[in-house]
């Protein structure tokens, strides 16, 4: 019997990787705008936490369009 | 259309009752943790599956060439054997639906098919190694490679916001969770609707209306496409409510976490070549991030269950695909009887699941007792009261001759086990 222990080992990693690398972009997003709101408020740098939250949700919209090419493209 | 005969014509139908029995046991897999999060309204979300299945089954132009992806021989198969392993696919579909387990609707599937095929064929017709490899090990592998990326990634999330108003960020979670739901939906229409062209193109071409090779008329594209998301739209209520609440409980960070991962793990597994279950890579998706958040509980006891009923699945709908191919075996009026039982046994699980209906009013509803995922009274509390592995068998088999005057679906196993052991 032949198990493609190399193939499930890629998925393993590859899904790893790929889950915990968007979910924390994500986060970073996501708390660079809530902390926009408290930086509009008087403290910390609005462009910048602005311009994090924005350039993460960009890579995570850049991955779902990925996603969508290979269900697509298959 | 003239060649079409009436076994054609049964074959194509239950093809398409299958499908949308695959629509609404997997709308679960893309909108439990959206729904139970809040992320959607339920009518909202399964709308929103649906139509993204609709889109799913028309994008890809790949046809399956194969039903079981070399699990059984099918060279020479006869449109029984297929006719028999949907019906021990559905009625498996349903009787886990009816108690609220998600369960693969490929692996029941195959299940049909291997039993069928062993009635048909003999055991040779059955390739186990590749049993091992396609369905055991990737029942195995899914929840773990599905529930540790979910659990980390909710780790890391937490982690993250830690300094944040909760408030503030569950809008930002929420909108990232429809985004990976909406993923899980169209790889979901991709891939399934395109195994049911797949089956009835292959019924066509046995019964000589299409020529090898051909590819799917489009009656057969659209009435699969339809079929999916009519079932998607149906709504598993039952199934949401156990994986979107019975499980775990959600909160945001964690509903976005798990359906991310989910999404990941799909796509990987079925672009690198190791395909696991869409509804085992989100349940174990779900698991991961219940146990990722500090205090989150999973609820063991449901899990149990749910992994019973994995294990359940191929003996179950073989013993089903078996009963039915033993019948169809004997003529045309064999085959319009396991029609007419296949119809009846519908009819009676539809019946017990109004004894206690689930639908999306109370699907976010708290499940009742702690631990218990909530089912009724009566002959369905019986049923999973007794969901260990031979009482079920049983159960299942007694809904099945309740229903039905002949003892069809389980006399005729009997002389498939000799051959067994």
């Amino acid at each position: 019997m032949h198990i493609d222990w190399a193939a499930l080992g890629t998925v393993f990693g590859v899904s790893l990787i790929v889950t915990v690398g968007l979910v924390g972009l994500f986060t970073v997003g996501i708390v660079g705008l809530s902390k926009q709101q408290s930086a509009a408020a008087g403290k910390g740098n609005v462009a910048v936490a602005r311009t994090t939250a924005y350039l993460c949700f960009a890579l995570c919209a850049a991955a779902v369009a990925y996603g969508i090419n290979l269900i697509v493209g298959k | 259309m003239e060649h079409i005969t009436l076994l054609l014509a049964i074959v194509v139908v239950t093809a398409l009752v299958f499908d949308f029995t695959n629509g609404f046991h997997d709308t679960a897999n893309a909108m439990a943790t959206t729904i139970s999060t809040g992320a959607l309204k339920p009518k909202a979300a399964v709308a929103m599956s649906a139509a993204l299945n609709l889109v799913g089954a028309f994008l890809s132009v790949e046809v399956a060439k194969t039903i079981s992806g070399g699990i059984i021989n099918e060279k020479g198969i006869r449109t029984e054997v297929i006719f028999a392993a949907l019906v021990g696919a559905i009625l498996w579909n349903l009787v886990t639906w009816l108690l609220g387990l998600p369960s693969s609707s490929s692996h029941a599937l195959f299940g049909g098919l291997i039993g069928a095929a062993v009635m048909s064929a003999g055991w040779s017709s059955v390739n186990g190694s590749t049993v091992v490899t396609k369905v055991l090990l990737p029942a195995v592998a899914a929840p773990i490679v599905a529930g540790v990326a979910s659990m980390l990634a909710t780790r890391l999330t937490y982690r993250i916001n830690r300094n944040t108003d909760e408030k503030a960020t569950a809008k930002g979670y929420r909108a990232g969770q429809i985004a990976s739901a909406g993923l899980v939906s169209l790889a979901h229409g991709t891939n399934d609707a395109q195994k049911t062209m797949g089956i009835i193109t292959l019924a066509l071409v046995t019964g000589g209306v299409l020529h090898p090779g051909a590819n799917p008329p489009m009656w057969v594209i659209v009435s699969a496409g339809m079929a999916i998301a009519m079932g998607t739209y149906l709504g598993g209520w039952r199934i949401i409510r156990t994986m979107g609440k019975g499980l775990t409980e959600l909160a945001p960070p964690q509903g976005f976490a798990a359906q991310s991962g989910a999404a990941t793990v799909i796509l990987a597994s079925s672009h690198l070549g190791f395909s696991l279950s869409t509804t085992q890579v989100c349940s174990g998706s779900v698991m991961g991030a219940g146990l990722g958040r500090k205090g989150g509980v999973v609820r063991w006891s449901t899990a149990t269950r749910m992994f019973i009923a994995w294990g359940l699945t191929l003996p179950a709908a073989g013993l089903v695909g078996a009963g039915a191919e033993f019948l169809t075996g004997q003529g045309t009026w064999g085959v319009v009887l396991v029609a007419i039982l296949l119809i009846a046994g519908s009819g009676f699980i539809w019946k017990l699941s109004r004894r206690q209906p689930v639908d999306h009013n109370d699907v976010t509803a708290t499940v009742p007792p702690a631990e218990s995922p909530a089912e009724p009274a009566g002959v369905v509390t019986t049923a999973i009261a007794a969901v260990t592995p031979p009482p079920t068998v049983a159960a299942v088999a007694a809904d099945l001759t309740a229903t039905i005057p002949a003892p069809a679906p389980v006399a005729p196993a009997d002389p498939a086990r000799p051959a067994t052991v």
